[in-house]
Parts: structure tokens; sequence; C-alpha cells
């Protein structure tokens, strides 16, 4: 589904990708962790061009999407992401945060020959759908300003799979949590990956990388370290920087 | 005091009989004609300008529209508001062979002089703007101007409420130069019923209380807005 080529970039002088080379299929729930500041959202961020790369290629469904010449928008169309913190946008209602880009989506598309109106219905009416699902509901019609952090970014998660996207990637999403709230985010994180959707998780969270991902990342310096199933992962770390990581983090 | 009562009779008698009411209602109109136009001309302006000066700056054609849009506002904060009417009127008008009213001008002038104010305003409210409302903007597949219009403008205009209302009090004080370029403002209303009656002493402190009730009310306007907008923040 995504397959990333030679991956480097740079900040100035500052090498913070330092040549990636990795294939995500459809399914996989990849988590990523390492080091703070080792590269790990930058490697993220390139993944739907929020950084550009400074060289290489991100092949999604086919198309080199690091490519200049391309549409970026039509593609990230198909790529969700959920942010440390939550990004809701804090001008529009819980319903407009969820329908707003599917919405204008459709109205610009030009095979859709559905009338505006309908459109609007429709996608609200799927918005509240998803909503429902998470018991927000209730919170349709209020402000994000109004919401806990763990209700933020459980709305941020079905934004994004509002736009019924091939893959989501998400950057640290329960750091910026208070402690009582990360088991209903990463509930939510679960159910969705128990639903098929193939995922790309920076996180933590060991105990969760245990249970719901297929493969776990190890990335240092720059460079993918170690790229193993969960138990090869933490039963037996090749990787000396891993292992001195793993003996801080698993206390 | 009974001299100053004399003279209050003598300008209610050219205000209520001799046309004056008229000159003064021609006036004030003309007056917030010139700053509500002018304000909205300077409100799309600005924002557009204030867009291109946050654009991301890899690609030629950004830099380019961000070198004309610079000299643009040094252009405008450069220079006083009078002597861009009289170069607008005087000057540019002649030579284009074009002729417009006095009114006409100063509107445009007044929505090219806000704009250039407007735009550094607009820019710092967009920069007060979380970037991750941009970046999430970006993420679900917006185009960088459809996020900037429906989720950063809009968080950047309630963020620049009150400096935006500042610059309409500016814009309205500024119309007392108008008549520079033959337009009626209530500065030519009054002036006229002093010349009328060789006595300015009344008219004008009309003309300044007049001035005065305009700019509180809209400072009034002003925070009543602020007021619910704070209350959309809050929510249901
Ligand atoms: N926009 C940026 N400009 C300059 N340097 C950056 C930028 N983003 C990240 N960096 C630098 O890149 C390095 C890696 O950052 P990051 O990918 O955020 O690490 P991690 O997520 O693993 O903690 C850090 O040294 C950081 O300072
Ligand atoms: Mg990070």
């Amino acid at each position: 589904m995504i397959e990333v080529i030679d991956l480097k970039k740079d900040f100035g002088n500052h090498h913070v990708i330092k040549g990636i080379n990795i294939k995500i299929n459809k399914g996989d729930i990849t988590v990523i962790t390492g080091p703070s500041g080792s590269g790990k959202s930058t490697f993220l961020r390139c993944l739907n061009c929020m950084e550009d790369p400074t060289s290489g290629q991100i092949i999604f469904n086919g198309v080199n999407i690091a490519d200049m010449k391309i549409d970026i928008n039509v593609h990230r169309r198909h790529i969700g992401m959920v942010f440390q913190h939550f990004n809701l946008f804090n001008n529009k209602t819980v319903l407009d945060n969820v329908s707003l880009a599917p919405i204008h989506v459709r109205i610009k598309d030009k095979n859709d020959k559905t009338p505006k109106k309908k459109i609007i219905e429709e996608e609200h009416a799927r918005a509240m759908e998803l909503l429902r699902r998470i018991g927000l509901d209730g919170k349709a019609e209020a402000y994000p300003s109004t919401l806990s952090g763990g209700q933020k970014q459980r709305v941020a998660i079905i934004r994004a799979l509002a736009m019924n996207p091939d893959v989501i990637l998400f950057d640290e999403p329960t750091s910026a949590l208070d402690p009582e709230m990360v088991g209903e985010v990463l509930d939510l994180i679960r159910e969705v990956a128990e639903d098929g959707m193939t995922m790309v998780i920076v996180t933590h969270e060991m105990g969760f990388a245990k249970e719901v991902a297929n493969r776990v990342l190890f990335i240092d310096d720059g460079r993918i370290k170690e790229d193993e199933s969960p138990e090869e992962f933490f039963n037996n770390p090749s990787d000396p920087r891993l292992r001195e990581f793993l003996s801080k983090v698993l206390v | 005091m009974n001299n100053f009562s004399a003279k209050v009779d003598q300008f209610v008698d050219i205000v209520v009989n001799q046309g004056g009411s008229n000159k003064i209602i021609e006036g004030l109109q003309n007056t917030l004609l010139i700053a509500i136009l002018g304000l909205i001309i300077g409100i799309i302006i600005g924002t557009l300008i204030a867009t291109v000066r946050v654009v991301p700056k890899y690609k030629m054609l950004p830099r380019v529209l961000n070198a004309i849009c610079s000299f643009y506002v040094g252009l405008f904060r450069g220079t006083p508001m009078v002597v861009q009417l009289l170069v607008f009127y005087y000057v540019l008008l002649p030579l284009l062979n074009m002729q417009m009213t006095g009114v006409k001008v100063s509107i445009l002038v007044f929505g090219l002089n806000s704009g250039a104010y407007i735009s550094e305003i607009m820019r710092s409210g967009i920069q007060s703007v979380d970037p991750g409302q941009m970046e999430a903007g970006r993420a679900v597949g917006l185009s960088f101007a459809t996020t900037m219009r429906m989720i950063v403008i809009p968080q950047a205009v309630k963020n620049i409420l009150p400096t935006l209302g500042n610059e309409f009090i500016q814009l309205i004080k500024e119309t007392s130069v108008v008549s520079f370029v033959g337009a009626s403002d209530l500065y030519v209303a009054f002036n006229y019923i002093g010349t009328n009656s060789y006595e300015f002493m009344v008219p004008y402190l009309a003309m300044a209380a007049i001035y005065i009730v305009l700019v509180v009310l809209i400072s009034l306007g002003i925070k009543l807005m602020e007021r619910s907008l704070r209350k959309s923040d809050r929510g249901h």
C-alpha cells in the first residue's frame, strides 16, 4: 500500500531522516517507537507529505506522492492523520469537524451529481453515526473547547475515519492526554484496527504495541534499526540501542 | 452665556429652516459610506495580501507576489492619506483620462490605504492561530487556500476583531480630509453652516459631538460582537 524508497529529509543542514526503505502492506498495524528526536514524527509526516521529502519516493497506491507535480490533496484524502494535540477545528462544531472535509470533497467532485443539500444531509447523517459509535452524538453541536482531551482525540479519530481512508497515521495519539483518558482512546484505535484498517502508529505505549501491532519498528538516528513482529521485538531485541531503549521504557 | 445661546439659536435655525439638516445628513452619509466601504475593500485586500505573505515560499510565484505586496504595503503606509487622495484625484485620474466623483475616489483610496494596514493586522492574526489548524486541514486533503478560508482566517478575524474595530474608527476620523478631493463629508456640511452664519463655534462643536457619538457607538458595537463570539467559543 505504501512503499518508501530511500527516503531522506533534511531541515537545513540537519539530516533528520537518513535513508529509510520500508513497505507497509494493507492491513498492517505498524507501531513505531524510538528515542525522542530520532525522527519518528518527521518520518510519519513524510508518509503523507506534510513534510516534503528531501529525496526518495513515497509510493502510495502506485503513485509517487513525493513528486511535487502531483496534486497532493487528492492523495491525502486517502491517508488519515491523527495528531498528538488533536488539532480539531476550533471554529467548527464537533459535527462539522467530522463532516467538513467529506462534504467539501463531494461538492468539488464533478462525478458526484448529488445536489449540494443532499450531500450535506448524507454526510451529516454519516458523521452522526460515527459520533454515536463513540458515544458523542450528544456533543454534535458543541465546540471542541468544551470537550475533554480524550473526547477531542476520539473525535479526531473519527474525523479521519469519515474520509474512508486506506490508512491512518497516528503521531503519539495519547501522549498529550491525562492518564485516565488514555484507555478510551486506545480502545477506539484498537476497535478501528480490528475492523481491518491499515495503521502506522508512533507511540510509547508498549503494552498496546504488543497486543495490537503486527510489526514494530525502532527508529534511531533517522534510520529504521529494527522491524520485527512484536514477539521478536520485545523478547529478542538484537540492536543494542533498542535493548537500552526498552530497558528504559519497560519499567 | 447669552451670547452662546444666541449662537445656538442661530445654528438651530440654519439646520432646521435653511437646509442645514440636509447638508448634515448628506455629510454623515458620505462619511459613513467612505469609512464602511473603505473598510470592506480594505478587509478584502488586506486578507489577500496577508495570505500571500504567509504562503510557504519555495516556489517563484509566491516570492514575486510577496515582493509586490511588500511594496504596496510600504507605499500606502509610508505616505499620508491626504497625499494619496490628491495624487489619485489630480494626477492618476487625469493621466488615465478618467472621471470619478470625490466620494468614489475617497472610497477607493480609503480601501487601498486600509488594505495596507489591515494586511499587517491580518497577518499577525493568522500567525496567532495554532499551526496545527492548518496542518489538520491539509491532512484531510483540503488545499492551502480552502483551509485558510474555512479554518484559519475565521479564527484570525476573531483574534483581531478589536484591532479591526480600531482601524474602522481610524477611517471614520480620517474621512475629515476627503473635502480635499471635493467629497461632501461632515466637515463640509458644518463648514457650510458656519460660512453661512459667519459663526463657527457651535457648528464645529456639533461636528465634534457627532464624531464622538459615532466612535462611541462603534466601540460599543465591537464590544457586543466580541462578547457574542466568546459565547460561541464556550459552545452549548
Ligand atoms: N520543522 C522542523 N524544522 C527544523 N527542525 C525540525 C523540524 N521538525 C523536526 N525537526 C528536528 O528533527 C529532529 C527529529 O524530530 P522529530 O521527527 O519530531 O522526532 P521524534 O518525533 O522522534 O521525537 C529533531 O531534532 C527536531 O528538532
Ligand atoms: Mg514526535
